[in-house]
């Protein structure tokens, strides 16, 4: 948490405006994902979610890429969130759980994913101390479509047909025989 | 901006989505804090590709996008069909595999 204010105030004689942007935009982010995995209530951990993915948007827009920025809203706040909310309705008798969670386990996992951040944000200050990214103009629109459908067109088409698989197991998953 | 700005609130992100997935047992639960960590992974793609002024950033966190809302199906669908099975999501007591 330090460290990235400390990142952030680095620069930001140069790109004022960026920097302010993204401070506020990222502890919103980070306070929102605490309440995703602390809140005991499954509605409002999806919701908090949302903000998260929104915020995850407006980063895309400050990094000048329009196109996955607007892909995150369609299909994550739009599909993923609404996919969630009717996972809650359809298992609604067993809320409110998580207040069960074991204490020892509880710490456990936070010392976990502690040494998990320490060790990524050391290596991460170590490796690219002070490169920067400089955005000229926006990526366009165009020029990802043309990268897809030729640079990248056999991936597309995996995903493609990954998307289909999915569809059909997870029909035939939870199909009622 | 520097990418390390980036780079560490990714890492931020990553690191409460672990946390989401050991300390949750509701399995929709640990359904969003999988999100939480493939959403962290795309501001790296993304972080990335703007460095090296390069689209491939931007396409494989497309790609990232579409593996993930295919996860959340399947996921999901699993989840559904342990609440059938069991009246119950909650993932500690899913221990038929254990020795």
């Amino acid at each position: 948490m330090s460290a990235l204010l400390a990142a952030v105030s680095a620069d930001s004689d140069q790109f004022v405006a960026q920097n302010v942007f993204f401070g506020v935009i990222a502890l919103l982010m980070i306070v929102s994902a605490l309440k995703v995995v602390t809140t005991s209530n499954v509605v409002h951990a999806a919701l908090w979610l949302v903000l998260v993915l929104a915020g995850a948007a407006a980063q895309f827009i400050l990094l000048g890429s329009e196109f996955v920025a607007v892909t995150q809203v369609l299909v994550y706040i739009g599909a993923v969130v609404v996919l969630f909310l009717f996972g809650v309705m359809l298992t609604r008798a067993s809320m409110g759980d998580d207040e069960t969670a074991a204490g020892e386990k509880r710490v456990m996992a936070a010392v976990v994913a502690g040494l998990l951040l320490a060790v990524m944000s050391v290596a991460l200050i170590d490796t690219f101390a002070d490169d920067r990214v400089v955005i000229d103009e926006p990526q366009l629109v165009s020029t990802v479509a043309d990268s897809i459908f030729s640079q990248y067109i056999v991936p597309f088409e995996a995903v493609s047909v990954l998307l289909l698989a999915a569809l059909i197991g997870s029909i035939v998953v939870a199909r009622k025989d | 901006m520097l990418l390390n700005q980036f780079l560490l609130l990714a890492a931020v992100l990553f690191c409460i989505g672990v946390y989401g997935v050991l300390v949750r047992r509701n399995g929709m639960l640990v359904l969003m804090s999988i999100e939480l960590i493939l959403n962290s992974v795309n501001i790296n793609l993304v972080a990335f590709g703007a460095l090296t002024d390069d689209v491939g950033g931007e396409v494989f966190a497309l790609f990232t996008i579409a593996v993930a809302a295919a996860e959340v199906g399947v996921g999901l669908a699993i989840v559904l069909l342990m609440y059938r099975n069991r009246r119950s999501i909650d993932l500690s007591e899913a221990d038929l595999l254990k020795g």
